[in-house]
């Protein structure tokens, strides 16, 4: 297969514009045709069209690649995490246990115990991932993901107001607040013709307001209710169990496809508003989708772990580097994220003995520095917005 | 492209931003197979009129209407395989690759299991060999020269292959030879596909040169409309621009050519003026 970046041509053709643009001019307008198709090299990487059916697309092989080393790496990840533990399981026995074999006790602490928290995980990154790829594709702006805008601050808020205020201690209040936020941030921010820069402000203004709100929650919580609250400060898959997988598997299960679906639009959102309607994207109606679904990943991945901080900035803006594309590809992005959280799971697992560190605090100080580093970067580049 | 082609024209059109009237009761029917350059001042309503046209801005009164139709009631797809628009400098995101945006400009052809087909292939690759982009095509267009740039995007435009083309300042931040460029690109485009294409465009000489049919706009209404000779005239100039001139004859092609006046620099008058 021909890697997209490997045409040796492309390269000396740099300053052709410059100092050899009298020829360059002139062959312009007599270069009709163009290469017929279907001869010559491939227009683009990975572009397949089926004969029989009206079927056709473009998946680049690197983007195929990237996916493949992903879920070999996230599936490693998550039989090594399921392996590990107060009593260490073989990896042949954890693989005979997620086929269903039935060796005794191992399978049971494999599949019970240790494999509700792992999916958590995974299906938590992916989520967390998927959510900010599309805000930040739609928003052209890398820093305008969910964590920073304040949705996952929304719904923390939302769940600590619900046990200090004893109206209940429910993952559906995490939801409710995801939803209240973004319709917030939506009405103060979009409805006015907002460029990314725009909603990034207001989002993080929203953030604040909702941190402060949680702060003063908890200034009221009586003991047994912080400690309860804590776990929703950070996010934490600890001790989840198939009551959480259920809801979470089934969201993302849902929305994913979904948005995959909806890519079409969100190609033409990333050139700008104007650009989209011009092409014929319904531009209000698929921002409002993208962005309801966007919003749904974030929602229940908050109500299952609560806001695992800095997976939806950093993992999209990974999976588009790795992918070598100009804006997050969402499957990529899904499995970077689920490979982030696992990977951070097991950190926080032994990172430091007896601790018991939740993973929002691993993955909070690895985004919080990849943050500093794409902050130096658009810096540098004159392209922070 | 197309055999048909369709009809574009305003009729009792007025926009407005809020609190602001922009364009007030304006007439105007585009002629089409031909390049229509619209000229004004500063915030005579050029750009605004021109995003109306491609129903970018919904009309405040009025309509516009393709083919006998108001554009903002037909489905927007169906307007996008008829009408392609080029804002004003638009923003690439950074890496995205010259050859991925100008297949993004077939995106009113695609459906979700028709992504590339041999339409859209052939469509992209020639519009990246009429606009000289073909060499170009797998580098990152944020690092392009302004004047690559353009051309890139218009490549796009021309993927999109709609009978109508409209292009807002499509000459913006492009040095002389590039303007001449984009201007010629313009013209192929008009006479090999018998594309309808209107324009917004800044200098009136330019305008004069390039276009077949000028409308001049002052503070939102039409001052004058026509061929060339008709609307660069040191009258219309003078009412539209403010500005004393005086017209010549460009002795390259052979269209009204405008020399402004002003207060200085002027044969006959004393330095100290």
């Amino acid at each position: 297969m021909t890697r997209r970046d490997t045409e040796p041509t492309t390269h000396d053709a740099a300053p052709a514009d410059r100092n050899a643009t009298p020829t360059d001019r002139a062959a312009t307008p007599t270069a009709r045709a163009g290469t017929p198709p279907g001869r010559g090299p491939a227009l683009r990487a990975g572009a397949f069209r089926m004969s029989a059916l009206p079927i056709s697309g473009v998946v680049p092989p690197r983007t195929v690649a990237v996916c493949l080393a992903l879920i070999v790496a996230t599936f490693g990840v998550l039989c090594v995490s399921l392996a590990l533990g107060d009593y260490p399981v073989s990896l042949p026995d954890v693989l005979s246990a997620l086929v269903g074999g039935d060796n005794g006790g191992s399978a049971f602490i494999v599949r019970e115990l240790r494999l509700p928290r792992a999916l958590t995980g995974l299906l938590v990154g992916a989520a967390f991932a998927v959510s900010g790829a599309i805000f930040q594709t739609i928003t052209r702006n890398p820093l305008a993901s969910p964590d920073m805008i304040g949705i996952n601050a929304g719904a923390t808020t939302a769940v600590v107001g619900g046990i200090v205020l004893g109206v209940g201690s429910g993952a559906w209040l995490g939801v409710l607040g995801a939803l209240a936020t973004a319709a917030l941030i939506y009405l103060l921010a979009w409805r006015r013709g907002a460029s990314g820069y725009r909603i990034v402000l207001v989002g993080i203004g929203v953030a604040w307001m909702c941190t402060s709100a949680t702060d003063y929650l908890l200034t009221h919580a009586k003991l047994h209710e912080a400690q309860e609250a804590f776990g929703w400060l950070v996010g934490s898959i600890n001790g989840r169990g198939w009551e959480t997988v259920g809801p979470l598997a089934l969201a993302v299960g849902l929305l994913l496809p979904l948005v995959l679906l909806l890519t079409l639009w969100s190609r033409t959102l990333a050139l700008g508003d104007d650009v989209a309607r011009g092409l014929g994207t319904p531009v209000q109606r698929a921002r409002f989708g993208l962005l309801l679904a966007g919003v749904g990943l974030v929602a229940f991945a908050t109500a299952a772990a609560g806001p695992v901080l800095f997976v939806a900035l950093a993992a999209p803006q990974v999976a588009q580097r790795l992918a070598g594309q100009a804006t997050p590809p969402p499957a990529t992005s899904a499995l970077t994220g689920a490979f982030m959280v696992l990977v951070s799971d097991l950190l926080a697992r032994y990172l430091i003995p007896d601790a018991d560190l939740p993973v929002g605090v691993v993955t909070g100080a690895l985004g919080a520095a990849f943050l500093l580093w794409l902050l130096a970067r658009a810096n540098r580049a004159g392209a922070g917005g | 492209m197309t055999a048909h082609q369709p009809e574009l024209r305003a009729e009792g059109l007025r926009l407005a931003y809020p609190g602001r009237i922009v364009v007030e009761d304006l007439d105007l029917e585009l002629p089409t197979g031909r390049i229509t350059a619209i000229v004004g001042a500063n915030a005579c309503g050029k750009s605004t009129l021109l995003r109306a046209l491609a129903r970018l801005m919904p009309p405040a009164a009025g309509c516009v209407r393709l083919d006998g139709e108001a554009i903002h009631t037909l489905p927007t797809r169906q307007v996008a395989r008829q009408v392609g628009i080029l804002p004003q400098s638009p923003v690439t995101p950074a890496g995205l690759t010259v050859v991925d945006l100008v297949s993004r400009g077939r995106s009113p052809h695609q459906s979700w299991w028709q992504q590339w087909s041999a339409a859209d292939e052939a469509a992209v690759s020639a519009a990246l060999a009429a606009t000289g982009m073909t060499d170009l095509a797998h580098r990152p267009v944020d690092e392009l020269s302004g004047g690559q740039r353009q051309r890139a995007w218009i490549a796009m435009a021309v993927a999109q292959e709609t009978p109508v083309l409209l292009l807002d300042e499509p000459t913006t931040f492009l040095d002389l030879s590039h303007q001449i460029d984009v201007l010629d690109l313009v013209v192929d485009l008009n006479r090999r596909d018998g594309r309808t294409v209107v324009m917004v465009l800044h200098d009136l000489n330019q305008a004069g040169r390039y276009a077949d049919h000028l409308v001049a706009l002052k503070a939102g209404r039409i001052a004058a409309q026509g061929g060339p000779a008709a609307v660069i005239t040191p009258e219309v100039v003078a009412d539209v621009f403010d500005v004393d001139c005086q017209v010549t004859v460009d002795p390259v092609s052979g269209t009204p050519l405008i020399i402004p006046g002003g207060r200085h620099h002027l044969l006959g008058a004393s330095a100290e003026e």
